[in-house]
């Protein structure tokens, strides 16, 4: 099968060695104690069935920054992203060559607990999908799987996620209540919180605006921005000027190849590829 | 298509639609009508004098002193009747043999037409069936012997082009000259009298057990049965349905052996019922011999046999039902795949799977043919819930059934048959009110 593009080492250093580029600091706020690679991406594939829908991808996603992922749709932003906390396990027929690497760690592993792994690499969705329980059980859901029982810890830690997810003032008087009763965006900041509350070290964001009005966006994105620095952030959008405004790095995906991979404020508005310039001015999509 | 045709279109389809759901609601009204009617009959009618004492002497239910008070009336009225009958005794010894054998066969009708109205004669032997030692416990019963008394159904066979036809010729004109040609106007008179009918609720019909086959008391065991045959129905068939359900949706891989198994589930669901009840005689009882004959223990079983697969789909369809994201949300934070199964996707489904079970326990409440040959017997006492393991049962279903073909006196207890029949259907459809509001609960705690 002739491939349309092809990641080159020129663009990449192969390897795993990402881009230089992205060693450049981001024209933001520097984080201290960030900025070692904690997803690396060896020459990693992603097929369903015979499909090559993420095409030798190599990365490395620093740590406690916030990473951007677009591309048009079908480009496999969004499978590389279920890639790496396993969710594409539920797909039949999905399997991946290459490596991905999480702290040292084969996330593909023989000996890999997905479970454990999910635990420590959290995820939101596009819509919003809190459980049909209260607020409470739906933040307390992650801990009590893991053995929480106290009823104590078990409020503090509700508490201490709703206020991380700028969600505590608002429903502070209504925790037993059915989290179905919550508004579009209400409900997408709980599934923050909730995925906050287990204390993951990444946490995945696909296309998590897609589904909520502006106001409710820009909370989200006000959210990321407080969690910057804590967590190591990957988040998949459609939306450029949000990718912009959130990010310090971003991925620019196309046909399943990561084409470019560079601090935010560069990518925008110094592509080095040309395919990526199309992209950003609109001439594609 | 224009705009005219295709409102036009549109009108008549809905008036279809709603012409279909009218004639359905009228079959309803139809069927569910007579049910009612006279399944209420068999539990609200004019009790007489014959249903108090029956009450107080069987069940020792009632005002004992009243109701001797009444019987004592009732005996005074009725005296008169025992009179006649006893001067017409001695007016037949009078008579030569010719004579008497006039009278002979009509007489032997008269009485026992009369034992039938106030049970046994002045003179008689204690019956040993229940159903000789009472005359009439029901007024409508009553009327009917009241006319059984005074008219002889004779057949006219003068046509021979047509089928013979019944007539009724009066008994008093067969006595006219004797003494008892008084009695049949005076017991026509003074049957009211002499039966003391008053309205009834007899409560005791859903209660009691039967006396004498069915003649009299209630269906408690019929319904007590059918409850421990669902019941155990459900016992069996739930838990393994959900468990199959879950397999055939979670963890099963699409192939050879899963369609097989799927094909094999739907076929289950159109197997009739009485090859079930076959097969539960051949297998549960004849060859791993659950029971050493019929049993509750082999009707369940051979009961859940046949709802599985109703429960398996229900159960599959309302866990493919629950959105997909709950069990990502539930899997991206670490949740293994069976806690995500019990805490997320089987609560979520939870209305749907209780629906069908409750839609199959209605079904194993009013299937026959299974427990015909596995666990039905037409006439019991109530079993302990101790006994179910080797015990067969009465059960509503079967005991219509019985009640109205191979009962030898099907014809005088409709009303009990009907009451059943009522009863029956009163069960599954509070079986299924229930189900409906349990649904209803959950759904909105589900929904907030």
């Amino acid at each position: 099968m002739p491939m349309a593009l092809e990641a080159t080492d020129t663009k990449q250093q192969g390897n795993g060695s990402p881009a230089l580029d992205i060693y450049l600091p981001p024209e933001r706020k520097k984080i201290t104690g960030g900025g070692t690679p904690h997803v690396v991406a060896k020459n990693f594939s992603i097929y369903y069935g015979e499909f090559e829908a993420v095409k030798k991808v190599n990365a490395d996603i620093l740590s406690k920054y916030v990473t951007a992922i677009i591309g048009p749709s079908g480009c496999g932003k969004s499978t590389f992203l279920r890639a790496i906390n396993r969710m594409n396990d539920l797909i039949p027929n999905c399997h991946t060559t290459g490596a991905l690497m999480f702290d040292g760690e084969d996330v593909y592993g023989k000996f890999t607990d997905e479970v454990l792994l999910r635990k420590k690499i959290g995820m939101v969705f596009q819509k919003p999908n809190p459980f049909p329980k209260s607020i409470f059980d739906n933040i307390a859901y992650g801990p009590r799987l893991h053995g929480v029982k106290d009823k104590k810890t078990l409020e503090g830690l509700v508490e201490k996620s709703l206020r991380k997810a700028a969600l505590w003032d608002e429903v502070n008087d209504r925790l037993d209540k059915n989290a179905l009763g919550l508004s579009g965006g209400q409900q997408q900041r709980l599934c923050v919180a909730r995925t906050l509350a287990v204390e993951p070290e990444i946490l995945l964001l696909d296309e998590p605006t897609s589904a909520l009005d502006p106001k409710a966006t820009a909370k989200i994105e006000d959210l990321i921005q407080e969690l910057r620095g804590s967590y190591t952030i990957m988040i998949v959008t459609h939306n450029m000027q949000q990718a912009s405004r959130v990010s310090d790095y971003t991925m620019f995906f196309y046909e399943g190849v990561l084409v470019e991979h560079a601090p935010t404020t560069r990518l925008f508005t110094k592509p080095k590829d040309q395919m990526t310039e199309d992209y950003i001015t609109g001439r594609f999509s | 298509m224009n705009l005219g045709t295709r409102k036009l279109l549109d009108r008549s389809f809905t008036a279809l639609g709603f012409g279909s759901i009218v004639i359905m609601g009228l079959a309803l009204l139809v069927v569910l009508t007579p049910i009612v009617t006279k399944g209420v009959g068999a539990f609200v009618f004019q009790g007489t004098i014959e249903h108090r004492k029956l009450l107080l002497n069987e069940f020792h239910r009632g005002d004992a002193r009243e109701i001797e008070k009444e019987a004592a009336e009732t005996n005074r009225s009725r005296q008169k009747v025992f009179d006649m009958l006893a001067t017409f005794d001695q007016e037949l010894d009078k008579m030569d043999y010719e004579q008497q054998s006039k009278y002979r066969d009509s007489y032997g009708q008269v009485k026992t037409a009369l034992r039938a109205l106030f049970g046994p004669l002045p003179g008689d032997s204690e019956p040993a069936l229940t159903r000789f030692q009472y005359g009439q416990t029901r007024w409508n019963k009553a009327e009917e012997k009241l006319h059984d008394l005074l008219y002889e159904q004779k057949w006219d066979y003068s046509n021979p082009d047509v089928i013979a036809k019944p007539y009724d010729v009066s008994r008093a004109g067969a006595f006219t000259g004797t003494s008892l040609a008084g009695l049949f106007p005076y017991v026509e008179e003074n049957l009211d009298k002499m039966m003391m009918p008053e309205w009834t609720f007899y409560w005791g019909f859903f209660t009691e057990k039967s006396l004498d086959a069915h003649f009299f008391g209630g269906i408690w065991p019929e319904i007590q049965g059918t409850i421990f045959l669902a019941v155990g129905a459900m016992v069996f068939a739930f838990p393994l349905g959900v468990i199959a359900a879950i397999y055939f949706t979670e963890y099963a891989r699409d192939g050879f052996l899963t369609s097989m198994l799927r094909s094999a589930n739907s076929t289950l669901a159109g197997v009739p019922s009485i090859v079930f009840g076959l097969f539960g005689l051949a297998f549960f009882i004849n060859t791993i011999h659950v029971s050493h004959s019929k049993s509750v223990l082999a009707g369940s079983l051979t009961l859940a046999i046949m709802i599985l697969p109703t429960i398996i789909r229900a159960a599959e369809e309302a866990i493919l039902s629950v959105p997909k994201t709950y069990k990502e949300a539930s899997l991206s934070l670490g949740s293994t795949k069976w806690n995500t199964i019990m805490t997320v996707i089987l609560p979520a489904a939870l209305p749907g799977i209780l629906t069908g079970g409750v839609i199959s326990l209605g079904r194993a409440a009013g299937e026959t043919a299974p427990i015909i040959f596995t666990a039905a017997v037409s006439v019991g006492a109530a079993i302990g819930l101790g006994d179910v393991l080797g015990s067969p049962t009465p059960a509503l279903s079967w005991n219509i059934y019985n009640l109205a073909s191979e009962h030898e006196a099907a014809a005088e207890i409709r009303h009990v048959q009907y009451g059943m029949v009522l009863s029956l259907v009163m069960i599954v459809l509070l079986l299924n009110l229930s189900a409906i509001i349990l649904r209803a609960r959950i759904s909105k705690k589900l929904k907030g």
